[in-house]
Order: structure tokens, then sequence, then C-alpha cells
């Protein structure tokens, strides 16, 4: 087991590398510079500006110091916010972005698996019927034409939350449905059709021939078994959530680190672009090994690690 | 002999877009304590079904005990509630199925899935539970039997799982135990082991045994009594002696003669020809007719009455009548 996760922890750090170094390439083969605007400014204060972030020196030579400072978690200061550090936004919009997503995905895995076992255990009835047409609404309607629709709704025609911002736990309501609709709906329709053919093994038989009440058998026996591939996209959902919180952190004006992302690159922002692009792929990287790890314990045929014997 | 289950004009149907299947139709058979009754048939004849019906564990819906009844201890389980049903399986009536591969549970160890059913049944501690696990585990023939315990169906072979399914079905010491193929899936040196097994076990505690299997070899071994079975009806049954040697029903017959047999110089197999009728529309008359060579015209018509031929020997089929009879002699 430690032997594994030693492999993936190697593997991590090069796959990081990856990300670092294509985004780096890609970030500045984009044309323009972020000095360079509709307003000009003269010759020598935009060579002054760029001698003073190195942007000066040769590409390989930046991205040689850009490695060095990655390692030391240090990246860097913002170029058009001079006061702040990357370090530091991240540090005041994480804390709201992970509350934000984690709440999310909690909310999504509960509702969608008790979702999904209701439909399948009421196998093509009213109940079934109805969790999936709201699976598919869930699928269908993008996040942020929901969380349209909410505002306007539960905030404005028929004020029960607040319209945006994030202080309270009413504030929380509206971003983390909108933002949880859709994760929720896939897992539902996985856990539904996992869920149903679980229920036709002969193990589920097996089971019942052994006189077992029909609860053991659906949590012990057959939740167990389906859950195996809802654990399996739980990595990829997670990071669809993540994605999904730049676009509910603008509608909601939520200050997590979105707002820094998206604001960074259309500013060209090199070391916040960077810093976002490589902490948000941490966090995703790290999700996929947790993933990994947990289907590992949830089912024995998966070893993580060679065994001696048997 | 004491009567242990008693099977009486079981009707099974299930419905599908097609039509009504009529599976089983008027199924009677009892079961004596202590014995090995076999029921023996080809593939779709209704076997599964039946002993499916007696536990009452075909899904339903599609499928439906239509009529008849299934009598154990005084009581209909045709007719009990599901949650009196629930104490039974397991606990007085057991299965066993016949892929050992996908019967258990793939992410529970095998001694949790011994131990659940003792404690769904007799209600002891964990403990105690595990202790009775390991002296079947034990009984079963399991080496290492206090290892094995934590191990997960995978680390098995196919052999050692049917033993932990016997081991797991026989755990709270049932009265019937019915064996669906518990052979079939099993290569032949293993099944051998595992039919002694059954042999062993059954000296032991006295369960008498519903065998369900196609495999007469299988039904030489181990059967005190056979049924055959075809297209949802018991057309012939008997002692294993009298239905090995002196069959009389040809579809028995045909069964005997295409069994290989390596003691018998000229070895030809005799297959029996066409293949048995939709149970959307059983047949009027008796179901075997298209395939038997002394079909008769009445055949086609009604199905023949059973007819008697010792204590346990009982066939039913146009041939015992005296007419064909005389007919025959001539």
């Amino acid at each position: 087991m430690a032997k594994y996760i030693l492999k993936r922890l190697i593997a991590m750090v090069i796959t990081l590398w990856f990300i670092i170094t294509l985004t780096f390439f890609l970030m500045h083969s984009i044309p323009g510079s972020p000095f360079n605007e509709e307003r000009a400014t003269s010759e020598a204060v935009q060579e002054n500006l760029e001698k003073f972030y190195q942007l000066d020196q040769p590409l390989i030579v930046q991205y040689g110091n850009y490695l060095k400072s990655v390692v030391t978690f240090d990246f860097g200061p913002s170029i058009k916010k001079s006061s702040q550090t990357v370090n530091e936004m991240l540090g005041r919009g994480f804390p709201i972005s992970f509350e934000l997503g984690i709440i999310t995905l909690i909310v999504a895995v509960i509702s969608g698996i008790t979702l999904g076992v209701i439909a399948a255990l009421r196998h093509n009835g009213f109940i079934d019927y109805l969790a999936m047409t709201i699976a598919v609404l869930g699928i269908s309607i993008p996040n942020f034409v929901l969380a349209t629709m909410l505002i306007q709704q539960l905030a404005v025609n028929f004020p029960i939350f607040p319209v945006a911002t994030w202080s309270s736990t009413m504030h929380m309501v509206l971003p983390t449905f909108a933002l949880a609709t859709g994760p929720m709906a896939i897992i539902a329709r996985l856990t539904r059709s996992s869920m149903l053919e679980v229920l036709t093994q002969d193990y589920i038989r097996t089971a019942k021939a052994k006189g077992l009440s029909p609860v053991k058998i659906i949590f012990k026996h057959a939740l167990r078994n389906a859950l195996l591939p809802v654990v399996t996209i739980l990595g990829s959902l997670a990071a669809s959530i993540l994605t999904g919180t730049f676009v509910i952190e603008k509608i909601f004006a939520i200050p997590g680190m979105g707002k820094y992302f998206v604001e960074s690159i259309n500013q060209r922002d090199y070391p916040v672009i960077m810093g976002t692009t490589v902490f948000y792929s941490s966090i995703l990287i790290i999700m996929l090994f947790l993933v990994d790890i947990a289907y590992g314990i949830l089912d024995p045929r998966i070893k993580l690690h060679k065994k001696e014997g048997i | 002999m004491e009567k242990t289950l008693e099977v009486k004009d079981l009707h099974v149907a299930f419905s599908t877009y097609g039509g009504e299947i009529k599976a089983v139709r008027g199924v009677s058979f009892d079961l004596y304590k202590g014995e090995t009754l076999a029921i023996v048939g080809e593939s779709g004849c209704g076997k599964s079904v039946t002993s499916q019906s007696i536990m009452r564990l075909i899904p339903s819906p599609p499928g439906k005990i239509t009529n008849g009844s299934v009598l154990f201890k005084g009581r209909d389980l045709t007719k009990v509630k599901e949650s009196e049903m629930r104490e039974l399986r397991g606990a007085d009536i057991s299965m066993i199925f016949q892929d050992p591969m996908t019967a258990l549970n793939p992410t529970i160890t095998v001694g949790e899935q011994i131990i659940e059913a003792i404690i769904q049944h007799e209600g002891i501690s964990r403990k105690n539970a595990k202790e009775q696990a390991l002296d079947m585990l034990k009984l079963v023939g399991i080496p290492n039997p206090k290892e094995r315990l934590k191990h997960y169906p995978h680390q098995f072979s196919g052999g050692m799982r049917q033993r932990i399914m016997i081991a797991m079905a026989l755990v709270c010491e049932p009265e019937v135990l019915i064996a669906d193929e518990p052979t079939t899936a099993l290569d032949v040196t293993i099944q051998a082991q595992i039919l002694d097994l059954f042999k062993e076990i059954q000296v032991k505690t006295g369960v008498s045994i519903i065998l369900i299997t196609h495999d007469l070899g299988v039904v030489a071994q181990v059967a005190d009594r056979v049924a055959v079975m075809y297209a949802g009806k018991i057309v012939e049954a008997g002692t294993r002696r009298e239905i090995f040697y002196s069959p009389q029903h040809p579809y028995t017959k045909g069964l005997l003669n295409s069994v290989p047999r390596l003691d018998l110089e000229d070895d030809e197999l005799i297959p029996i020809m066409g293949s048995p009728p939709d149970l959307f529309a059983p047949p009027a008359g008796c179901p075997f007719t298209a395939r038997c060579e002394h079909a008769m015209e009445v055949c086609s018509r009604a199905y023949p009455f059973q007819t008697r031929l010792t204590e346990e020997h009982h066939v039913e089929c146009w041939l015992q009548d005296e007419r064909a009879k005389a007919l025959l002699a001539r």
C-alpha cells in the first residue's frame, strides 16, 4: 500500500510538471503582454515594467525561475494588482470556493444516490419516471441558466433567499442548488442503472435465499456493489463542479477563486494564471488519487499493490 | 416414510410481452425425510422454476404461482406471508445455486456472508456465530478455515466456492436443501468431491435434498428417487433403480440413450430429435408427441393419465394404456 501511494505521488508530481510547462508556454504564446492595452504607455515605462517582472529575459529562463518558485510554493506577485501576491489571493478565495465545492459535492452525492436507489427499487413505477425526468432536466439545463432562473424565482419574485453574495447559510442555498443539480442528475442516473443491474445478480438471489430482509439485501449486498461505478466518476464530477464554480461564483458574486482565475486570463496576469491553474490542477489530481484509493477499499478484487501468496 | 415436503399440482407462469409462458404445469411430488430426490430434464423444462417456486424466489412480476400448493410442516408455502417465508428461507429450506462464481457477493468476506445467515435466523452473538461458521467450514472441508473466513470469494477456486455455498446453506441446519445444478459449473473431479460431500452431510445431518440436474451421471451417483420433467410436467418418477433399469416413458428412455457410456462396445449416442414445445401455447396432448417415435393419434389429442406401476414408480404416457399394450402385443 505504502509503495503504491509513493508511486502515485511521484506520478502526481510529474503530471503537475506537465501541466505547469504546458500552461506556461501556452500562456506566453498568446499575443500581447500584461502591459499593452488600449491606453498606450511610453516605451521606457514598458521596458522598466518588463524588467521589474523579469519579462525581458528569454522565455526558457523565465520558465526555470517559475519552476524554482513553484517548488517553494511561492506563486509570485500579481502583475495587475501589484499590492497582492498570488498566494494571498488563493488564501482569500480558496476557503470560500472550497466551501461551495464541498457542500455541492456532498449534496450531489447524497441526493443523487438516494434518488437513484429509489428509482431502481420502484423500477418503471411513477417514482422512477419522476426521478429520471428530474435527472434528465438536471443534466440538460446548464447551471448558469438554472442559477439565473433560481434568482429570478426564489430571490426576486418570491424573496425567500438572498440574491447574491456569500455570508450566511441562506446565501449558500441557491448557488449550491444551481451547482449541484447537474452532478446530482448524473449520479442518480448512474446509481439507478447500476443498482438495477446489481439487483439481478446471482448473489442477490443468494442473499434472498438466506432469508435476509429486503433492507439488508439492498443496503448491505446491493448498494455497495452498485456504488462502485459511481465512485469511479466522482473524480471527473469533482472536476466539473470545480469548473462550475467559476460561473456560479460570477453569477452570485461569490468572492471565491473563480473570479481571480477569469480576470487573470482576460488581463494576461501571468503569475495569477499560473497560480490558479496549478492550484486547480493539484486539487483535481488529489481528488482522482483519493477516488482510486477509495475504489480499492470498496472493491477487494482491485488490488492496489501486489500481494504475496494465494 | 415421513414426508418433509409435499408439492401438489404446482403451476407457475411468467407473463411477458409475447404472452404467458406456462413454465410449470401441474407438478406434484413428495420429499421424504433424509432422502435425495433428483429432478432431471433438459434446459427449459421447468426444473429450476419448480425449485425456486418452493422457496418463492421466482422474480415476481413476471413470475407467478398460479395454482397448487407446497406443504411444509403443515403450512402451505404458496400462501404464507412474505415475512414468514423469510424466516423459513435459509433456516428450514436452503438453496444452492449453479454458478458458485457469481452466487457469492464479491465485496463481502465469505465469513461475513455465512455469519449473517446465522445471525439472521438464530439471533446469537457475532462471536458464537463465528464459531458456528468455523465449524461449518471444517465440515465442508475447507482447509485452514480460520484464515479463510476473512477471505473474499475471488480468492477461492470454483470447487471451494461451492463448498462455501454448501456451508452457507447448511449452517442453520435446514430440513430441506435444494441444490440447483450444484456441480454443473465444476470440473469432473471436483464434481465427484462435491457429490461425496452431499452424501456425507446427509448422513450427518439427515437433511432432505432436492437435486436439480440434467446430468444422469450425477443422478446415478447420489439420488434415491428420480423425477423426470418435460415441458413443465413430471412425466415419470420412481426410485433410481426403476428409472435406470426399467424406464417406461419414451422421453426417459431417450435421455438414458443419449448419455455416453464407456462400458458398451458399440458406443453410439442416440440423441432425442427435435426440440421441446413452445410453452406460450403448450399442446393439448402429450408435449413429447412431436419427438416421440411411438406417437399415436391419441397422444396429440389428450394428455395421458398417470399410471402407477409400483409404489414409487409412475408414468404419464398413453403407451401404458391397456389398448395400446394390446396393440403392441399384436
